[in-house]
């Protein structure tokens, strides 16, 4: 390991070698400059497959590394080195990033290659990627908030990628704004980090959490504090995970290219806010309200987003949905403790698979009808693009949890582990979990047979195609993986055993439901929802405008009326205070200065008169004033004496 | 010596003076008002040094004079240029510097 940890600061140097060329090279960068974007992802992605063989090779107890680079900032009491933490968790993520990543900077090769902006999308490309290594790889909060920012920024720049369009910078800026609310309490996070431990580095505050001791701050650290802070953390993650409440970004941030969608809004940054919670697992031990504060949260945006996502008829913003609800899972198991970090991250890992798969089918399904992105305008597409019904199938199949693919592995395990524990919790939790699976199989069920089967309901403007071999080949690639790759971890607990050295050991639990009970429910859920929406969207004609519906359908079209809550409790009362902070100001501030400007100004024009020219009045006020003085000193004498 | 006799021949001096100074436009005679009014004060110093046997009050009498002497060789060349600019001899006339 020693002799290849060096090659780890090269994980974020390559892709950031890469945006810094793409950006500055101008339009000599034109020609070659996306294949350029390609490599400098897979060069990542190489270095990253080696660090893995590396720590494969380690010892279990051994694999947690902090490699440290060099002395960051020294201010006062907050020393914070810049260093990078190399252990199953961020591999894992590392993987995530540049495996899926390089195969989005292939097909976007192809998918935007009549933009004339190709070159600069490929820089942006690079950057998020580099940004996202640098959040999952900081050995520090600090560090991680840099890549924080990083792919807030990437993002903010890729959905408004094309913002000719006003309505694509509108979004982007809803997304950054939104953010920016998240990042808030990650700051405060760290702040109280720093006022109760001395420091922001995970190597002090993650044990000072389990009560070992540490260097201390000024704050004695309780329960309360610790609540704080992981309430604070949870705020940072709703905002770049789109969790309630702060989820309202994720479906217009479908403005930008698919692509995008697929690496950014799908599979690797809207899952950074679960990293985080994983992260930080032993604050969120310290602190069990907080943790069942994650879980709710989870709870409520999973079954928000499934409603949602079976209203939306824009294909883009079906998905966008239901990557809301599949982050919500993995929030739920997040905040179950120990029982559920290991399948929270299980679940992002595959979850990244097929809903980037998905979302490529979702672009090259679009590509194929000239952008049109409504389903209502598709059906029976299966005979003109069979290369992406496949794989958008097995996608499918694993979002919805039919064994063996990758979801029912995943989504399995969370399902169980809601149903661990004492009380009242496991049955709602669970409750929630497998109400939740069986909305999750109606609605991808519904996207799938519209988009794919029934009768066709385009005009004869448009002639689908299958598209090219660059972008149906990472398709089938992450197609693969949605089959396989949960398997392959799940079976004998290789990737629990492998996440044990971040995640810690756990026994057993046994769910209050034996776990035969549990799976055939699901299962029993799952293809109830599938059939429903096979009688509804396969065996009836779906019609091409949407049916007036009812009150829910209604309000889940309109995102549960996200906006119109958000306008009314956040922003008028913002635009209210803003506008009379700015009356107070223009009435009171400047009124009273500028009316003590005015008196002063009128009280200059009326002693000016004075200095009238005449040299003999000025004597004459010089005699006066004389006298004047004269006076005052007689008075005075005559008093004193 | 009556010491009142010289106060209010001094005083009666300088309120001449300054009566010139206060009433007269022509600036040749306001400055022989300066002049009546510094040489009261004078007087005034020269009979309290005598009176009081300090030497102090005929010293500053002589810086009076010195100044006054500077006073007047400044002062009548800015009449005369004036003069010469303006063809008037009137303090009245030169009022442009005003707010």
């Amino acid at each position: 390991m020693d002799n290849v940890i060096g090659l780890a600061p090269w994980l974020v140097g390559f892709p950031l070698l890469g945006a810094a060329i793409l950006l500055l090279g101008g339009k000599a960068a034109d020609r070659w400059g996306h294949w350029l974007g390609v490599a400098a992802s897979a060069a990542s992605g190489v270095v990253g497959f080696i660090l893995l063989a590396a720590m494969l090779g380690l010892p279990d107890d051994g694999r947690v590394l902090d490699h440290h680079l060099w002395t960051w900032l020294s201010a006062g009491g907050l020393d914070v080195d810049l260093g990078i933490r190399l252990d199953p968790l961020s591999v894992t993520f590392v993987m995530l990033v540049t495996f899926v990543g390089t195969l989005i900077h292939v097909y976007s090769v192809a998918y935007m290659a009549h933009d004339p902006h190709r070159r600069r999308f490929f820089a942006y490309l690079n950057l998020f990627v580099a940004a996202m290594l640098t959040l999952v790889l900081a050995n520090s909060y600090l560090l991680l908030f840099v890549g924080w920012e990083g792919v807030g920024l990437a993002s903010y720049l890729l959905i408004g990628f094309w913002d000719h369009e006003r309505t694509n910078a509108v979004a982007a800026k809803k997304a950054f704004v939104m953010n920016r609310v998240g990042d808030m309490g990650l700051i405060a996070a760290m702040a109280l980090m720093f006022a109760t431990v001395g420091s922001v580095s995970f190597a002090d505050v993650l044990p000072a959490a389990a009560g070992e001791a540490g260097p201390a701050g000024r704050l004695e650290p309780s329960t309360g504090t610790w609540t704080a802070i992981a309430l604070l953390l949870l705020l940072a993650a709703c905002g770049k995970s789109a969790q309630f409440p702060l989820q309202a970004w994720l479906g217009d941030a479908m403005a930008g290219p698919t692509p995008v969608s697929a690496l950014i809004h799908a599979a690797t940054m809207v899952t950074a806010g679960v990293y985080l919670m994983v992260r930080s697992a032993t604050i969120l031990e310290a602190a069990p309200t907080a943790q069942l504060v994650v879980v709710l949260v989870g709870g409520i945006t999973l079954l928000f987003g499934a409603i949602v996502g079976c209203a939306k008829d824009d294909i883009k913003k079906a998905l966008a949905a239901s990557t809301m609800s599949q982050i919500g899972y993995m929030m739920l198991a997040a905040g179950l403790g120990p029982v559920g970090y290991a399948f929270a991250i299980f679940h992002l890992l595959t979850h990244g698979f097929f809903k980037a798969g998905l979302f490529l089918g979702a672009g090259s399904v679009m590509h194929g009808m000239d952008d049109n992105v409504d389903m209502r305008g598709y059906g029976g597409l299966s005979r003109f693009l069979p290369v992406t019904a496949v794989t958008m199938g097995l996608g499918w199949l694993a979002i919805l949890g039919v064994p063996p693919f990758s979801g029912f592995w995943s989504k399995d395990r969370i399902i169980e582990a809601a149903f661990v524990g004492e009380g009242w919790q496991p049955w709602v939790f669970g409750t929630v979990t497998l109400v939740g699976a069986g909305i999750t199989a109606f609605y991808m069920s519904r996207l799938f047979f519209m988009t794919f089967a029934g009768t066709r309901r385009w005009d004869d403007d448009h002639h689908p195609h299958e598209s090219p071999f660059l972008m149906t080949a990472p398709m089938i690639v992450l197609a693969v993986g949605s089959v396989a790759l949960g398997g392959l971890l799940a079976i004998g607990g290789t990737f629990t055993t492998w996440l044990e050295p971040v995640t810690g050991h756990v026994e057993h639990h046994e769910p209050v439901l034996p776990v035969w009970v549990i799976t055939t429910l699901t299962l029993v859920l799952v293809l109830g929802g599938a059939a429903l929406a096979f009688l509804q969207y396969a065996a009836r004609r779906v019609p091409a405008r949407a049916p007036h519906g009812s009150a829910l359908t209604r309000a889940a079209r309109r995102d549960l009326y996200q906006d119109p809550a958000n306008e009314a409790l956040v922003m008028l009362p913002g635009q209210v205070l803003t506008r009379t902070a700015v009356y107070a100001d223009k009435a009171v501030v400047d009124g009273g200065w500028l009316g003590l400007a005015g008196s002063v100004t009128r009280a200059g024009d009326q002693i000016r008169k004075a200095q009238n020219g005449y040299a003999r009045s000025y004597a004459a006020m010089t005699l006066a004033g004389v006298l004047v003085i004269a006076g005052v000193a007689g008075i005075a004498a005559a008093v004193t004496q | 010596m009556e010491v009142t006799n010289y106060a209010v021949l001094a005083s009666v001096l300088f309120a001449i003076g300054a009566t010139t100074v206060l009433l007269r436009r022509n600036a040749i005679v306001v400055f022989m008002g300066v002049e009546l009014m510094l040489n009261a004060t004078n007087l005034a110093f020269v009979t309290f040094a005598r009176l009081h046997g300090d030497l102090t009050g005929q010293v500053l009498a002589f810086f009076v004079m010195v100044v006054a002497a500077a006073e007047v060789v400044v002062g009548l060349a800015i009449i005369v240029t004036i003069f010469r600019t303006r063809r008037s001899a009137s303090v009245d006339d030169v009022n442009l510097l005003k707010g």
